[in-house]
């Protein structure tokens, strides 16, 4: 592949201290490098231009049985969004629940390069992996669900530090996964029986261990192990008025714990506006986003991501069944509920975020306070939760949002007047410069995962580039629609030292690589862990030990992030 | 000798993977754990096989057979690309991106089968769970419409009658088992309780029990042949247990109403949740029809009956779907994978498909591949080759290999993507 000169654009790269100087970005094998034969090289002009790392999306949900449970449950979805097949890419469809193709082109011609899948059962790993091999472009990680999982409650319940931190090591290599997800703890455990938790102290039925030692131990164990991404939580009560109070208690359970070298983050809140209500019904709720953000300036060892609502039809989709199935209880729409043996749950529910319901507006102003009320945009990342509170093909949109008071303004006045009086966006005039959105959208989000190469341009850093043609030297928030219009269609989106977008088209569609954690522990530790995972293995699953580990023919492309666990074990 | 163990078998939506097969040489000798379907499955694997390649009936090499195959596709107006429930999901993935380059129609058996279950699915919703929920909690489990003692040989034993699981430590004595079918299969002997219903009458005694679930009084004394009585105290027992699973059939999806019977089984399941735990789950037919639905899914956000005529896909079963084209007389080509529509199809369909040039990939000889312009032999997943198959609950599993297949003979998935690389070079040629 010859190698690749970014030549004059006015480069955000926050994690090298770069803010819109002027300067090239040489590839060369696929990765940033100090110097190469300029003779040699091909030349992108991007004078003039925006120029920043490619976007890493921290939490998504694009490959395994939720969102495919989505597509088939949707054709009116793809009925408005059909995308025709060309030479060089498949055809599909897009919208909430696209196809694996489409997900993949059009994140990239966003500018995004890496995506991270927020959820994987890890019953249906085979499942997300197939999925993931068919999304082109795209770098991708997988977080394994680990909250409701029948071996995590029972170490809990027993206590075992030991055994606990050997099954996460085991279970992020059976399914390939990177980090560990936690949804609802307890909580989907206590759906199969038909109930919920209502809080962090709420019993799970059979074990006796609450959500809050499920959270602390499982975050004590990942820091223990030294995972490159902390916890990453879907807090209890998601979606019930009042539950930033939930949310608030969930942090602060986690605040004590030490955190692995070189970060002080102990816990990462996904997709916070649907956990920051406050009130007491949908009647009369209110933004507890100024509550969340207090707390989150006070406090270091908290990151979290905003799960912007959009107005718009999308599509829900969880690992929290209760939830779920509350929601379509709220709404009359139909309902999909799948439980998954010995370890997690799903539910999938369509649902329209309305300009004229209170509830929503209020929902909308909550994401944008969280991300401009949170001074730190190293702990606060833009996302929409795709498809949650939106489709991603939005993010410039909210990207607007929160670089133009004037956009904000101009959708206030078209939704519902409760986003004046329930909320304090009204009075944020927080602007994010073009730094701040390189922050909120790669740099910070790669650092928080712990992907060293990504996220940023200096030496050694993967070929990820995007080119936004809009001039950051002449660029007023009034003119927000422009930045909406850049950041809709990279002029040049780079993946690992190749051109894939070109004016908003996909010009080539290489296969991205799957990063999965893989933890050493001490042999004796796997050994006892083995004996036990057997036995209850053939009691319990219905499929064999033998067969349930993701085969390596599932990961094509590849790249194990080595982590030794044995120290401090 | 060796002994696999753990093997995955390829024959119903089971997907059983605790098989034991012995070979010898590079022969099945013997097998351990099977069904009586599935022991026949693995020792006659190599009979009435298709021994070579052929164009017209004529014995060719494979290269010349793909090159027809490609011709017939890539000249076609119409074509028609169908089965894929009996092989695995590489090939099927390989299928649908052929019948996307021909712009044509690819659909699989589902719409002959669970079709209605995915359009009451797109309709309301469903509530399901993976086969381990059942084992490890259910105490109430209801067979609607279905009878796996015939068709589904281990069902009961593995998942939903007998096993002794996390909260069932009892077994078969801990859960209450119904079954509900229009005559007396020999699920009767093995339930707590059987009603034999009026045939077509699913619908209304559905609606019944989830009137009897919402405490409003049923007029009827008898509905669809079941006593009022007998309704209410079932609509009770399914309220007062801890779980509770519905597992339903053709029964319900080929009788009258259709995909309106698993709307109301759909609703009655979602009133129940009210009350306590309850699930329903069809019981798939074909190892992988499930894998034929996820992956034109994920490919094309459509599970079955897509259409790719003007280049991206279209979703409408009935104008799609394999059986109303074919009526229509609308395809005038067809590849069929893994399937043996000639034999099953209604004759007005398959009477067209013998009108038309047909390509059959297949591992033995059928009605189709004897009606069919080109056959070529293929590796028997799960037997010959590997790959992933979804269990009827969209469990996906990797099916294992223990033989080899027979010199040249190569999986589904390598001889679609030689007739797809054939076909775009005759795309770009012309």
């Amino acid at each position: 592949m010859r190698s690749l000169i970014v030549k004059g654009g006015y480069v955000y790269d926050p994690l090298n201290g770069v803010d819109g100087e002027r300067m090239d970005i040489l590839i060369s094998g696929g990765k940033v490098v100090e110097e190469l034969d300029e003779r040699e090289a091909k030349v992108v002009d991007a004078s003039g231009m925006v120029v920043m790392p490619g976007g890493v999306d921290l939490h998504s949900h694009i490959a395994g049985s939720k969102i495919n449970i989505g597509r088939v449950l949707r054709p009116e979805d793809h009925r408005k969004d059909p995308v025709p097949r060309t030479r060089l890419t498949r055809s599909g469809v897009g919208y909430s629940c696209p196809s694996t193709f489409v997900a993949g082109y059009r994140y990239a011609q966003l500018g995004y390069t890496s995506v991270m899948e927020a959820a994987m059962p890890p019953l249906g790993a085979r499942h997300v992996h197939e999925e993931l091999n068919d999304t082109p472009i795209l770098d991708r990680t997988a977080f394994t669900l680990f909250g409701n999982n029948y071996f995590t409650l029972k170490y809990v319940k027993a206590g075992d530090m030991g055994m606990l931190k050997a099954f996460i090591a085991w279970l992020l290599r059976a399914t390939r996964g990177y980090a560990v997800k936690i949804v609802n703890p307890g909580g989907v455990e206590n759906w199969k029986w038909g109930r919920n938790v209502g809080g962090l102290d709420d019993l799970v039925y059979n074990f006796e261990v609450s959500p809050r030692q499920i959270i602390t131990s499982l975050a004590r164990a990942n820091e223990e192990l030294g995972l490159p991404h902390t916890i990453h939580l879907h807090c209890n009560n998601l979606g019930v008025p009042g539950n930033y109070e939930t949310t608030i208690d969930t942090m602060e359970a986690v605040r004590d714990i030490k955190p692995r070298e070189g970060r002080r983050a102990t816990v990462h809140i996904v997709h916070c506006q649907f956990n920051a209500l406050d009130g007491d019904n949908w009647m009369n709720v209110r933004s507890g986003a100024a509550k969340i953000a207090r707390y989150v300036n006070a406090h270091s060892h908290v990151t979290l991501d905003i799960g912007q609502a959009i107005f718009t039809d999308t599509t829900t989709m969880t690992g929290d069944g209760p939830w779920q199935f509350r929601l379509h209880n709220l709404t009359g729409n139909k309902w999909v509920n799948s439980d998954v043996e010995m370890e997690a749950g799903a539910g999938v529910v369509p649902y329209t975020f309305r300009k004229n319901n209170p509830a929503n507006a209020i929902q909308w102003a909550i994401g944008l306070e969280l991300a401009l009320l949170i001074y730190d945009p190293w702990r606060v990342y833009m996302t929409t939760d795709h498809p949650n509170g939106g489709p991603f093909t939005f993010y410039p949109k909210v990207i607007s949002w929160l670089m133009s008071r004037k956009a904000r303004t101009e959708t206030m006045l078209e939704i519902h007047k409760a986003c004046m009086r329930r909320t304090t966006l009204a009075g944020i005039y927080r602007e994010y410069d073009f730094g701040e959105i390189a922050t909120v959208t790669r740099a910070a989000t790669a650092k928080a995962l712990g992907l060293k190469d990504k996220g940023h341009l200096g030496p050694g850093a993967d070929g990820d580039v995007s080119v936004y043609d809009i001039d950051p030297t002449d660029w007023r928030p009034s003119m927000y629609r422009q930045v909406e219009k850049a950041f809709s269609r990279a002029a040049y989106t780079i993946k690992g030292g190749e051109i894939v977008v070109k004016d908003g088209e996909v010009v080539a569609a290489p296969p991205g690589t799957t990063i999965w954690a893989d933890v050493k522990i001490p042999e004796d530790a796997e050994e006892e862990l083995m004996r036990d995972l057997e036995a209850d293995f053939r009691s319990y699953y219905t499929i064999s030990l033998a067969n349930y580990p993701v085969q390596d023919e599932y990961l094509p492309v590849q790249e194990r992030v080595a982590v030794d666990g044995r120290r401090g074990w | 000798m060796t002994v696999i163990r753990d093997v995955v078998c390829p024959f119903c939506g089971c997907l059983c993977d605790d098989l034991e097969v012995t070979v010898e040489g590079n022969k099945i000798v013997k097998t351990r754990n099977t069904c009586a379907i599935s022991s026949a499955k693995y020792m006659h694997h190599e009979e009435n096989r298709i021994t070579a390649p052929s164009v017209d009936g004529r014995e060719v090499p494979l290269d010349e057979a793909v090159e027809a195959a490609a011709e017939i596709l890539a000249s076609a107006r119409r074509p028609l690309v169908y089965g894929l429930s009996s092989t695995e999901c590489g090939a099927i993935a390989k299928a649908v991106e052929l019948a996307e380059l021909v712009g044509g129609v690819v659909d699989n058996t589902a719409s002959v089968c669970h079709g209605p279950t995915i359009l009451a699915l797109q309709a309301v919703g469903e509530s399901k769970c993976t086969l381990g929920e059942v084992k490890n909690r259910a105490d109430l489990v209801i067979f609607w419409g279905c009878n796996p003692t015939e068709a589904h040989l281990r069902h009961l034993i593995r998942y939903s009658g007998m096993p002794k699981g996390l909260y069932t430590p009892e077994g078969r004595k801990g859960r209450y088992i119904v079954a509900v079918d229009v005559r007396e299969t020999r699920m009767k002997r093995l339930a707590d309780q059987f009603l034999k219903i009026e045939p077509n009458g699913d619908f209304e005694l559905l609606s019944a029990l989830r009137a009897a679930v919402r405490e409003v009084k049923v007029q009827a004394e008898t509905v669809a042949g079941v006593p009022r009585e007998q309704i209410e105290a079932l609509a009770e027992r399914m309220k007062r247990v801890k779980m509770g699973v519905i597992f339903f059939g053709l029964g319900l999806t080929q009788s009258d109403g259709r995909h309106m019977n698993i709307d109301a089984a759909v609703g009655l399941v979602a009133d129940l949740n009210h009350h306590t735990k309850f699930v329903l789950t069809p019981m798939r037919g074909h190892y992988n029809v499930a894998g034929a639905n996820t992956v034109t899914a994920w490919q094309t956000g459509y599970p079955y009956a897509v259409d790719f005529s003007r280049g991206y896909p279209r979703y409408n079963p009935g104008e799609y779907t394999a059986v109303d084209l074919l009526a229509r007389g609308e395809a005038d080509a067809a590849l069929i994978v893994a399937s043996d529509p000639a034999a099953h199809f209604p004759a007005d369909a398959a009477r067209h498909l013998a009108r038309i040039p047909v390509v059959t990939l297949d591992q033995k000889v059928n009605m189709t591949t004897m009606l069919s312009k080109v056959v070529i032999p293929v590796a028997t997943a799960g037997v010959e080759a590997e790959g992933t198959a979804y269990r009827m609950d969209g469990v996906p599993i990797r099916l294992r290999k223990v033989v080899e297949p027979s010199d040249g003979v190569l999986p589904d998935a390598e001889v679609l993507q030689m007739i797809i690389d054939r076909v775009r070079a005759l795309k770009e040629g012309a």
